[in-house]
This record gives structure tokens, C-alpha cells and sequence, in this order.
């Protein structure tokens, strides 16, 4: 029972990294038919943002400049570390796919994978090979609750993650921009034609995908402080296919699918041995989409319209 | 006009030509190094030239090398191989056959000392790596030998100082099963463990692959097997997550390593995590004493850092052909002979005092020699902890 307790926990804080990068793949996916395979850069282009901002502030601090608490800088790293990474994101699509809006859909699969390839090598020009370790922003607390261990940073990431997941069904579900997403996802030819600008939704799509790719990149880097330009790849295709198996453009599928992946890979690996683990754990997902190729909550027929 | 000048210059030629040779034939003593100043790692040419150097220093200090009541000059002469293999094969060559050596020191990494040991075997010449962790460097190599242990000796070293240490029964093993320098140890670690506490006291033997960020399942078997220790033979970017995520889980056990973490960057990933914790490797600077402290103190007033253990070895290695040299009893000049006889009394050596430890050879050309056992302080520093030896 221990032993299930702590891995459900290990599990919960494992599929928060899933859940929120799957988030953005599955939004620009239901929003404009696109695999954004440069994603998972994007998630590591946050976490060394926030690298930088963290270490910023943490400079100023120690100089007396601004007086700022721990959790203050954390707040901060994050708010500040989206904010910027949804930049990139816009940048990504106003220079990456943009041009390729007409064009077919691998040509901008293919982009996506180029400026992926541009963003880690870009990294690795400018800091090196060398890995840098994220600073330790809040200190490590282990409760001990009858032999299941949980830390403060693992109720901080699950916490925070699961906020900024109802923060964006909230805003997808109530504001009108949020209408403007669901609709063109509904049909990207024809909305446009009743006056909702496709390029606004378009740059707004990549600035929310990567603002959440980036709080992943930063609480990523809290829980596993050793950053190198190409720890984006491989959380890139996992929560790629979370997107997936949670279905075309759905926010709750992709947060769910992103857990599950998180259980499926943390149990799978407690049970059997590491090497065999991704195996078991994508025959596993294999399987559920032979059941249900849509995912959990795709629609199929406004995904045959376009594919 | 023109016809005097290129008689002057063929004179000079000449005489360039054959003059060392004349020396050479009667008092001189030639010592080749072949190490990577140029390439991937020019810091550990660097570590070789610098403690040549001292060496040297120490020789032309005595007046010259006294070998059977004879006073030979020494010369050095070094040799890149830019941290390639195939110049490394090319650099061993020359050495033995252009520069005329008794014997050579290095290469260093085993890359390059693989290939440069064939060579130095094939032409009947002595050659010691001071750092090659390769069993195929000296396998089948009379003349081929290494100033350093190999990797499948920590295993049994590491199991030996816990039983010793902490005088614990069960163990857990966390190694990458994609790579092969740990999970060679992880297994080698396994066989010792249960050799000293029966089988299946080696109570969890988790694995991972590269690139794995995530430890939590395998960490969570292993804090719920019982285990009162955990062996760890990874690089130092693994380290440091395996440490955190294993303290995050509420292990408070010893958490063991191997000489892969001997790497400044093991503290600056790991940071406070890793403080106390324990590894073996070639040799420690901090808390040195004797000969080792003495050797440390003088490099680092010549050349201003302290040596890593490419310098320490490299050092070591040289006073081993020194011994090995002054061992044969006296130099007939036939450098085919002398330079069996310096490989017949090199592998004679018995107990050789060095400051990486005392050293003697097997019929392989590798020492029998002590491990450190480095302590990370709480400032950081990699502190020599004790020695064990085999």
C-alpha cells in the first residue's frame, strides 16, 4: 500500500510535465491542424529562460536591490519566464509556419522539427555543452506521512499545474477569445470569414501553449535541476502523444492523457525493469488507440474534414 | 660565393645530424611522452607535460640519472597525438623509431593508448599509461603497462570499504543499463557484494537508460527493499539527480560511487545533496600527506592549480621507469636490449612507493594498487578519505 501510495504521488508529479506540454500541442493541433514538433524546445528554451530570470533575481537579492523572499523570486521566475517564452512561441509561429499556412501540412511538420533542431543548437552555440544546474529556489522539505514521502516541491508543482490547467479551461470555456479558439477549431476556412482575425487566434494559440510550455520547463527544472539543450526531445514526443491520446484540441483529454502517460511510465517502471518500461508503456497506448483512434475526447468528424 | 655557402650549410647539417647521435649512443637516456597537448583534452597533456617537467627538474638536479654506478643525461621528449588515436600510433612510432627512446609515458586516454601500446609491443618497446582504465590496453602486451587500476577492480573496492565502513548486509545498485562503464560496475559491484554477504544481499538491482531524468520508481523500490546502501556508478550529470531525488523520497542511507564521479562539475550540479557522500578514484588532493601533499604543493606553486589525477599518475609513472630503468643494474647501449631489460625489471617491481598508492605488477602489466576513498566535504572538496587496497 506504501509502496502504491508513493508511486501515485511520484506518478502525479511526473504526468504535471506531460499534462501541461501536451496542453500546447493539443491546443495548436485542434486550432490549425499543425503538429508543432519544435514544442518540446520550446519547453526547454522556458526552463533556461527561467533559468535566467531565477538567477537574475537571485542576483539582485543578494545584492540588496530589491529584498525579495524565496518564493517571491519563484512567483516571479514563473510569471515573468511565460511571459517571455510565449514570445518565442509567437516568433516560432510568425516566422515558422505562417509562411506555410497554404502549404501542405508535412512541410510544416518538417519546420516544426527544423526550428526545433535551430533552438537546441542555438542553445548550445550561445551557453555550451556544458549542463547547468537550475538554483534551488525553495528549499527541499520532505514530510514524512506514515513511510509516503511527499516534498514541498511536489505539492507546489502539482498544485501550480493543475491552477494553470483550469486557468486555461476557464479561459477557453468563458472569454470571448476563448469562443474565437473553439470556433476556429471547429472550422479554420470559414470562421475567419465572419471577421475573427486567424492570425491574432493563430499568435495567441502559440503565446498560451508556450507560456504553459514554460511553467512546465521552470517546475521541470525544480524538481530535476540538471538542464541541457536537449532535455526538450524526448518530453516533447511523450506529451506529444499524450496530445494525441487525449484527443484533437482537448484541454481536459490532454490533461488527463498527460497524467495517465505519467502513471502508466512510473508504474510500469516500478513493476519491470527500466529497460522494457517505454515498451510496455507505448504498446500500452498503442493499444488504446487501436480502440479509440480519436483519443478520449477527439471529435471524429471535424478531423476528417481536413486530414 | 654561392658554392662556399652551401658547403657551410651542408657542414652545419651534418654536424646537427650526427652530433646527438654521438652523445646519445654514450650518455644519454631518452624517456618519450606521448600525450594529447592539442585535441579534445589539452588539459590532460597539459597535467602530463607539466609533471615531465618536474620530473626532469628533479633528474638534472641529482646530476643526472645513476643507473649501475653510470651518470646518464636525461631528455624528455614529447610527442602530441592531438587526443587521436591514429596519432597516437604515429606518435608512438616516431618515438621508437626516429627519436630512438628506452621507453615511453602514455598515452593517457585509453582511445589512444590501445592502439599506441600495439605499436610500443610490436617494436619491443616499454610503455606505461598512466591513466588507461582499458583492460585491452596491456592485455597480451609484455611490453605494455598502466600506472592506474581498472574498472573492474572498484567493484569489489567499493563493496570491501562498506562492509568495512558501516559493516552493513544489504545493498542497492542503480546504474544505467544502456551504458557500459556503469553497468560493467553495477555487475562486477553485485558479484563482490554477495561474495561478502551470500546471495541476495544485494537486495535491489535497479536500472535506468540514458538520458533518464526520473528515478522515482527505481528509488521507491530501493528505499522499500531494505537496503542500507546505494552503490551508484554514474556520470556526474546523473549524480546529482539521483542524489536529490533519493534524499526527496527519504532515503538518509550512504549513497556510494565509483571514479566517474571524481569531476569538479559532480559539486557544482549537485551541490549540498551530495556533501558526505563517498566515491573511489585514483587519488584525492584534499587532505593529502607525505610524498602525494608534497608533490601537490609543488605543482601548485610552479604552475598555479592543483594537479587533477592525470598529473598525480602521470608522475608516478615516470619514477616507475625511473625505477624500472635503474633496476637493470647497468645499460649494455644496444637499445634493443636495454629496452628489454627495462621491461624485464619494470615488471619485476615490487611495492613501488608512489603517491597514488603502492604499486606492483601482474604478469598483465597492471598494478596491484590501493584505491582512494574520497570523502565530499562539507565545503565541497574531495577529501581523501583512506585507502583500500585489493
Amino acid at each position: 500500500m506504501q509502496l502504491f501510495l508513493q508511486n501515485l504521488i511520484n506518478a502525479l508529479q511526473w504526468g504535471s510535465f506531460y499534462a501541461l506540454i501536451a496542453l500546447g500541442y493539443s491546443m495548436v493541433y485542434g486550432i490549425l491542424m499543425l503538429f508543432n514538433f519544435a514544442h518540446g524546445d520550446i519547453f526547454m528554451v522556458g526552463a533556461y529562460i527561467g533559468f535566467g530570470v531565477a538567477t537574475g533575481l537571485t542576483a539582485l537579492a543578494a545584492m540588496g536591490t530589491l529584498a525579495l523572499p524565496n518564493w517571491v523570486i519563484l512567483v516571479l521566475t514563473i510569471l515573468i519566464s511565460m511571459f517571455l517564452t510565449s514570445f518565442v512561441g509567437m516568433l516560432v509561429e510568425r516566422i515558422g509556419y505562417r509562411p506555410l499556412r497554404e502549404a501542405p501540412r508535412a512541410s510544416a511538420a518538417i519546420t516544426g522539427l527544423m526550428i526545433g533542431i535551430i533552438l537546441e543548437t542555438g542553445n548550445l552555440a550561445i551557453l555550451g555543452a556544458e549542463r547547468i544546474r537550475f538554483p534551488s529556489l525553495i528549499k527541499s522539505t520532505t514530510y514524512d506521512l506514515g513511510g509516503v514521502f511527499v516534498t514541498n516541491k511536489k505539492i507546489m508543482i502539482v498544485v501550480v499545474s493543475l491552477v494553470l490547467m483550469l486557468a486555461l479551461n476557464e479561459f477557453i470555456r468563458r472569454t470571448r477569445w476563448g469562443m474565437a479558439m473553439r470556433a476556429m477549431a471547429f472550422d479554420y476556412v470559414v470562421i475567419p470569414l465572419m471577421g475573427v482575425p486567424l492570425n491574432t487566434i493563430a499568435s495567441l494559440t502559440f503565446a498560451l501553449g508556450s507560456g504553459l510550455a514554460a511553467a512546465a520547463g521552470i517546475m521541470f527544472a525544480i524538481a530535476y535541476p540538471v538542464l541541457d539543450p536537449y532535455i526538450g526531445i524526448i518530453y516533447g514526443w511523450k506529451a506529444f502523444v499524450a496530445a494525441i491520446l487525449g484527443g484533437r484540441g482537448s484541454v481536459k483529454g490532454a490533461c488527463l492523457a498527460g497524467f495517465l502517460l505519467g502513471f502508466i511510465e512510473i508504474f510500469v517502471g516500478a513493476y519491470m525493469p527500466s529497460s522494457v518500461r517505454d515498451l510496455i508503456a507505448y504498446s500500452i497506448i498503442l493499444l488504446i488507440l487501436v480502440f479509440r483512434p480519436h483519443g478520449f475526447f477527439g471529435e471524429p468528424h471535424s478531423a476528417k474534414l481536413r486530414l | 660565393m654561392r658554392k662556399g655557402f652551401l658547403a657551410l650549410v651542408a657542414v652545419l647539417v651534418l654536424g646537427l645530424a650526427l652530433a646527438p647521435c654521438g652523445l646519445a649512443a654514450q650518455k644519454t637516456i631518452k624517456i618519450g611522452i606521448n600525450a594529447p597537448i592539442t585535441g579534445d583534452i589539452p588539459k590532460v597533456g597539459e597535467g602530463s607535460k607539466y609533471a615531465a617537467e618536474m620530473w626532469l627538474e628533479d633528474i638534472k638536479a641529482a646530476g643526472g640519472l645513476d643507473v649501475g654506478g653510470v651518470k646518464y643525461d636525461v631528455e624528455v621528449i614529447i610527442e602530441d597525438n592531438e587526443s587521436k588515436p591514429e596519432s597516437a600510433a604515429k606518435a608512438a612510432t616516431k618515438l621508437i623509431t626516429e627519436d630512438e627512446v628506452l621507453a615511453i609515458v602514455g598515452p593517457q586516454s585509453s582511445a589512444q593508448a590501445i592502439p599506441a601500446g600495439e605499436m610500443a609491443n610490436n617494436f619491443g618497446t616499454p610503455m606505461i599509461s598512466p591513466w588507461s582504465t582499458n583492460p585491452d590496453t596491456t592485455k597480451d602486451r609484455p611490453f605494455v603497462f598502466r600506472g592506474c587500476f581498472l574498472d573492474p577492480f572498484q567493484g569489489p573496492v567499493v563493496a570491501n570499504f562498506i562492509k568495512e565502513e558501516f559493516g552493513f548486509t544489504k545493498a542497492a545498485v542503480l546504474y544505467d543499463v544502456a551504458s557500459d562503464y556503469p553497468k560493467g560496475l553495477a555487475e562486477v559491484f553485485k558479484e563482490a557484494w554477495e561474495k561478502n554477504n551470500g546471495p541476495g544481499s544485494v537486495v535491489a538491482f535497479e536500472s535506468f537508460t540514458t538520458k533518464d531524468a526520473d528515478f522515482s520508481s527505481q528509488l521507491t523500490n530501493i528505499i522499500n527493499s531494505g537496503a542500507e546502501v546505494l552503490f551508484t556508478p554514474q556520470y556526474y550529470n546523473e549524480v546529482a539527480l539521483i542524489v536529490q531525488q533519493a534524499h526527496e523520497l527519504g532515503w538518509k542511507n550512504p549513497i556510494v560511487g565509483s571514479d566517474s564521479w571524481g569531476s569538479a562539475e559532480t559539486v557544482k550540479l549537485c551541490g549540498e545533496e551530495c556533501y558526505g557522500l563517498f566515491f573511489t578514484t585514483h587519488y584525492a588532493a584534499a587532505g593529502a600527506t607525505g610524498a602525494t601533499k608534497a608533490f601537490i604543493d609543488r605543482y601548485n606553486q610552479k604552475y598555479g592549480y592543483v594537479p587533477d589525477d592525470v598529473g598525480a599518475l602521470t608522475w608516478d609513472s615516470l619514477r616507475i621507469v625511473q625505477a624500472a630503468i635503474q633496476g637493470t643494474g647497468g645499460l649494455s647501449g644496444d637499445l634493443k636490449k636495454d629496452r628489454e631489460a627495462v621491461k624485464d625489471a619494470m615488471a619485476n617491481i615490487k611495492e613501488f612507493d608512489g603517491i597514488t598508492g603502492k604499486m606492483t605488477f601482474t604478469p598483465d602489466g597492471d598494478p596491484i594498487k590501493c584505491a582512494v576513498i574520497v570523502r565530499i566535504s562539507d565545503k565541497g572538496e574531495f577529501e581523501f578519505y583512506k585507502s583500500v587496497c585489493p
